[in-house]
């Protein structure tokens, strides 16, 4: 009992997680960010429950039904219905599984691969140094976008290769984030205290350095995370990514897009979607920043 | 007068050395340009020979080929000698402007880029512009009056604008004042009522050179709503940048003593914050050019506007590989020359850097 009243002591992990939680929480906005996203998260988790209907279903009585507020509109489809007759708010729901998931994998694939290029840069320096900055360079040289679109053409579109590709664009920043903060820390006494003390290579890069680099890291990720969601959709949109008639939120609206004169809903509400999940992300990822890095706040 | 000539003999050889340093800056840049340049070609010349299957085959589609043909292709392509010769030979192609052939209009690839590269250099000069001229003071007047109602909004539209998918902006702004107000045309860069003559490429300069004042303002009504869409996000990230920096300034000793001298708040804004502020705004207005061709491939495929954006998206999907290779790497190439210059330019408007 008495181990939870009493305050941690500073230094350690508890007490640096309540100071974070302490600085995010006081900010409005992080916290509306991180309560929007907790809910789609739940959402897309649970979509055969929340969903009203099968994302599939294609009623052909009631193609372009308009939203309930219409007076054509019917309560049997909130949001209303598109082309063939599906109805759109459960497969926006069961879209944010995929635009979330396959956002999450490539904010994963690309943090990983940033970091281990990254540590590897930052930590031996010299040639090896050299080559994976000129090499992540060349990646930044390309528009992503266009990067991501020749890839897509040449693994043929698809989810997979949209994964891949896009996890290749947002390389570059974690390992130029994860090299810069490996140099700074790299000559601070502790470092040079474990080492001396007879840490290995592996030991010191991902024991001792990597736990104090992670701050940047972390608010790219959420940066990474929602630029992922845009590319992810624009290549649906393009129809080089997710194939119909797969719900993904961008494959949606390249769908409605022949309806866009007498079927509003049908592009409004999926765009929408993904606008606030991007908003909400970029939102929390300024309240994480504030609160990780005092020294990177934003005035 | 000895005084005078004292003073000009002390400072001409800073003078020298100051353009010395310019140059040997800009040399310096340049030479890190050239092993990324070198990546970038290696990336494209890979970009074909990627390809999973046979890319004679892959081209060939699905009417199949005939070996006799095949073995012509092969050697058109030179696929039948070695990778470092092929290498070898993209390499001297591309430094005479040679990119190969388009497979679809059986032209050359340096040319389709480059007819129809002024329609996106158009359309992102009016983005830019239209960024810049409501970017810049929105961020001024926000960083004036910090913490209140007219600065939460400039940092929640432009958090909206950073945030937006664009493609939808489009649609949306399309429904809106093409199709509900009928006020914008929807595609296209001008009416199909006039036939201009290509000079400049740009079709506002090129109406005015006909003197078809008509056409022109077609092709101002043209140019709107993709601006407004390309621009949003550029926008949206030159405001925020040029709030920030604003108050960092406004924070600077000189500033408050500028204050102090009694100077009126006007001229404190902008004479002595804004101009130091605009260093780094400046930076980031260079950097949004990679952003605007990335971004000019969604909003033209929106808008049907005949610019690059929208003739790599059909190459890819007509498998024009010749095209879609020469594309990549001419766009890294005018990427890579514009922020060079912004580099550049960020060493002259702020000397420090240069050391």
């Amino acid at each position: 009992m008495a181990a939870i009243s009493t305050p941690a002591a500073p230094g350690t992990f508890r007490y640096q997680l309540g100071s974070f939680w302490k600085d995010f929480s006081t900010n409005r906005g992080a916290l509306t960010g991180l309560i929007f996203i907790t809910l789609i998260m739940l959402v897309a988790l649970f979509a055969p429950w929340v969903a009203p209907h099968d994302p599939a279903m294609q009623d052909r009585s009631a193609l372009l039904v308009p939203p309930v507020w219409h007076d054509e509109g019917s309560w049997r489809y909130l949001l209303g219905t598109d082309a063939v007759g599906r109805d759109i708010l459960s497969r926006l729901i069961f879209g944010a599984r995929y635009s979330l998931s396959i956002s999450a994998m490539v904010v994963l694939l690309s943090m990983i691969g940033g970091i281990f290029l990254g540590l590897l840069a930052g930590y031996f320096r010299g040639w090896v140094e050299t080559i994976i900055t000129r090499v992540m360079d060349v990646v930044l040289a390309f528009p992503s976008l266009l990067l991501a679109l020749g890839l897509v053409a040449i693994l043929s579109p698809g989810l997979t290769s949209a994964m891949i590709a896009i996890a290749l664009v947002q390389l570059p920043y974690f390992v130029r984030l994860t090299r810069a903060a490996v140099i700074g820390e790299k000559s601070r006494e502790y470092v040079i205290a474990s080492r001396l003390a007879g840490a290995g290579h592996m030991r010191l890069m991902f024991n001792t350095l990597l736990p104090n680099c992670m701050a940047p890291l972390i608010v790219q990720a959420t940066l990474s995370f929602s630029t992922a969601i845009l590319d992810i959709a624009a290549l649906g949109f393009l129809g080089m990514g997710v194939q119909p008639p797969t719900p993904e939120w961008g494959a949606m609206l390249a769908n409605a897009r022949e309806f866009m004169g007498s079927a509003y809903w049908a592009v409004t509400f999926p765009g929408l979607v993904i606008l606030l999940t991007v908003l909400m992300i970029n939102v929390m990822g300024d309240g994480l920043r504030d609160a990780l890095d005092p020294k990177m706040k934003r005035s | 007068m000895v005084r005078e000539a004292a003073l000009t003999a002390a400072s001409r050889p800073r003078v020298t050395s100051q353009t010395s340093n310019m140059l040997r800056f800009l040399l310096v840049k340049l030479a890190q340009l050239v092993p990324t340049f070198i990546g970038v070609t290696i990336v494209a010349f890979a970009f074909i020979r990627l390809l999973p299957g046979d890319p004679i085959l892959l081209m060939a589609g699905e009417r199949g080929i005939s070996a006799a043909r095949y073995a012509e292709l092969q050697a058109q392509f030179g696929f039948d000698r070695p990778l470092v010769v092929q290498y070898w030979d993209f390499l001297k192609g591309l430094l005479q402007g040679d990119l190969g052939d388009s497979l679809v209009t059986h032209s050359p690839v340096t040319g389709e880029f480059f007819s129809r590269f002024p329609a996106t250099l158009e359309l992102s000069l009016f983005a830019l512009a239209f960024a810049v001229i409501i970017g810049l003071p929105a961020g001024v007047l926000a960083a004036t009056r910090r913490g209140k109602l007219l600065d939460h909004t400039v940092v929640g539209v432009s958090l909206t604008g950073y945030s937006m998918p664009i493609f939808w902006w489009g649609l949306l702004l399309i429904m809106f004042f093409s199709g509900t107000l009928g006020w914008t045309p929807v595609s296209g860069r001008i009416s199909f009522m006039y036939f201009i003559d290509s000079v400049t490429g740009f079709m506002t300069i090129d109406t005015l050179l006909a003197g078809n004042w008509d056409a022109f303002l077609s092709a101002l009504h043209h140019l709107v709503l993709p601006s407004i869409v390309l621009g949003t996000i550029p926008l949206a990230v030159i405001a925020r940048q040029t709030r920030s920096s604003m108050l960092e300034v406004l924070g600077e000793d000189y500033v408050r003593t500028a204050r102090a001298k009694g100077l009126s708040n006007f001229r404190v804004i902008m004479v002595h914050t804004l101009r130091n502020a605009l260093i780094s705004v400046v930076t980031v207005i260079g950097l949004q050019v990679g952003l605007l061709l990335a971004g000019a491939i969604l909003t033209e495929t929106i808008f049907s506007w005949p610019g690059i954006g929208k003739w790599m998206i059909d190459a890819i999907s007509r498998r024009d590989y010749p095209s879609v290779q020469g594309g990549l790497v001419l766009i890294a190439f005018i990427v890579m020359i514009v922020n060079l210059l912004v580099d550049v330019a960020y060493g002259v408007i702020n000397p420090r850097i240069r050391h």
